[in-house]
């Protein structure tokens, strides 16, 4: 620890530092009024069409209504549920894949061609055939929710096993440890940051797979309450979903972010 | 009958493109507890050559015997200690320093303690709980010195273990590592390219050159500086005089050296 010192400059400077931090809130908050504000009334006003893009009172209607007969909560939690479903499987699946990736040299080789191309391939497009194979329920969505992030962290993690100083190999393998030691003592220990850092960006794709799958199946969920709103031409309900999902979705990348943190402060 | 032969080691690097000759018909001896350094120019082999000892990869020919027996035959511990300590940042010092016998799958239940006086030998206390990050440098070859005697290696193998350490912190490690090898009675060897510290440290020296990596000649260091410290062997005349001369020599290699390539 450095010893505590100050000086009547470093007193300004946290004042400075202070304001410039209260400015950045004041814009943040502006610009969230002035959105909600100038869509309030220019759907009042009949300058956009309140059949089509609703208004945020009537939003904040449905949504105390449906925050009262459980609905909200019902929806929320299937579509949570699959979400964070979706990208458990798909980040172990591809921390296990990496794993056989490393371990042997000709798999890694045999499957190269495959890994390219399924990684190249836009999943959700697989919706279908997902479907058709495991029926129309939570295990196809969850599924659409894993596979559009498996491979992709599979070739992150993956290079992140590469990347891992070969000394260290050297040093266990001076004792004689078995290419599992290698990988148990060293390998996957030096590579949880990286592992760590797939977190991020899986939480979002498992979003992007779940809403699809739910706008190809589902019959709960949020993004069933999307595709069905637009059915019915309740432009009011895909709103409502939209803002909820947006709300969910940075929370959770929050919560994984803070996870983030806490996880690699705790290796240090 | 000799503690470590090697006979005719030879070694090859393959790859798509090139066969490289990386080490040409090695052959030496060691005697027990006796401290050998290989002095040569980086890329002259000995690195390969002590990864061949280590058996970390096989020779294309050659054969090298520990104790009359081939050394692939035998269960035996060697000890290895790299350019940098290569502690590993997750584990305390005390579960770094036991690696070996877990590794080994020869852990028993004193070996804690073990652990813990083989660091208090290496002149470190009350850091057993410490995270790698939190010492120096010299501390942390320290530990992985402790690491490496943990097995009870019948042969060490020092691969320029000093050259990431400051002037200073070498010369003290240097000295301290003599004593403890001594008091060990370890077979050890060092490989270097630091003339004065392979003259300070061993009893025998193999001037090694490069392309392919061979065994140039064969110095052996005079009494009268081998029984002194490294830091008291540096001051005397006899050290300044092979200094100069494997100096001449290592020169007159590399010019040799530069002629061949063009
Ligand atoms: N894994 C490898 N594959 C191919 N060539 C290698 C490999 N390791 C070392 N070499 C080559 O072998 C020669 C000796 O290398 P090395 O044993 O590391 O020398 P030193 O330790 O004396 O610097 C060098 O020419 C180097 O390029
Ligand atoms: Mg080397």
């Amino acid at each position: 620890m450095t010893p505590k010192t100050t000086h009547p400059a470093y007193n300004v400077y946290l004042q400075q530092l202070s304001r410039e931090k209260r400015l950045i809130k004041y814009g943040q908050s502006i610009i969230f009024i002035c959105f909600f504000a100038f869509w309030e009334i220019s759907s009042r006003l009949h300058w956009i069409d309140p059949l089509i893009f609703s208004s945020p009172s009537r939003v904040v209607n449905l949504m105390v209504r449906y925050l009262l007969d459980g609905s909200l909560w019902f929806h929320m939690r299937i579509t949570v549920f699959e979400t964070l479903a979706g990208f458990f499987i798909g980040t172990i699946a591809g921390v296990i894949l990496a794993f056989f990736l490393w371990y042997s040299k000709r798999f890694s080789a045999i499957v190269d061609p495959y890994l390219v191309v399924f990684n190249a391939l836009p999943k959700v497009a697989l919706g279908p055939i997902i479907i058709v194979a495991l029926g129309p329920g939570y295990s196809s969505i969850i599924t659409m929710g894993a596979i559009i992030c498996v491979i992709v962290s599979a070739l992150v993690v993956y290079n992140g096993f590469h990347e891992v100083d070969a000394n260290y190999i050297k040093v266990l393998q001076s004792f004689g440890a078995s290419k599992w030691q290698n990988f148990k003592e060293a390998i996957l220990p030096a590579s949880l940051p990286t592992i760590i850092s797939t977190f991020k960006v899986n939480v979002g794709l498992s979003w992007v797979g779940v809403i699809v799958g739910e706008f190809l199946v589902a019959s709960k969920g949020l993004g069933y309450l999307i595709v069905y709103g637009f059915q019915v031409f309740n432009f009011t309900l895909v709103l409502y979903s939209l803002v909820l999902i947006a709300f969910l979705a940075a929370l959770m990348y929050q919560g994984v972010a803070y996870f983030e943190k806490w996880l690699l402060k705790k290796l240090r | 009958m000799s503690y470590l032969e090697l006979a005719s080691i030879s070694h090859y690097y393959f790859n798509e493109k090139h066969c490289t000759h990386a080490l040409d018909n090695i052959s030496f001896q060691v005697e027990k507890g006796h401290f050998i350094s290989l002095l040569g120019p980086s890329g002259c082999g000995k690195t390969t050559l002590l990864s061949i000892i280590a058996q970390l990869i096989n020779p294309t020919e050659g054969t090298i015997k520990l104790k009359g027996l081939p050394i692939d035959q035998q269960n035996i511990a060697i000890g290895y200690m790299l350019q940098q300590d290569y502690l590993f940042p997750w584990k305390t010092i005390l579960d770094n320093v036991c690696i070996g016998p877990k590794i080994r799958r020869e852990w028993v239940t004193g070996d804690y303690d073990k652990a813990k006086g083989l660091l208090t030998k290496v002149g470190l206390t009350d850091i057993a709980n410490k995270y790698p990050d939190q010492l120096s440098g010299g501390m942390r070859q320290r530990v992985a010195l402790a690491r490496t005697l943990m097995t009870d290696p019948a042969l060490l193998l020092l691969d320029e273990p000093f050259s990431a350490l400051d002037f200073q912190t070498k010369l003290i490690l240097e000295a301290f590592m003599i004593d403890m090898l001594k008091d060990y009675q370890k077979t050890s060897l060092l490989v270097t390219h630091d003339i004065g510290e392979a003259i300070a440290m061993s009893d025998d020296i193999f001037l090694m050159k490069a392309n392919p990596g061979a065994i140039h000649s064969h110095i052996s260091v005079p009494e009268q500086v081998r029984n002194l410290s490294p830091i008291e062997a540096r001051k005397h005349p006899e050290y300044h005089q092979l200094f100069d001369q494997i100096w001449k020599e290592m020169n007159q290699l590399d010019t040799e050296n530069d002629a061949s390539r063009v």
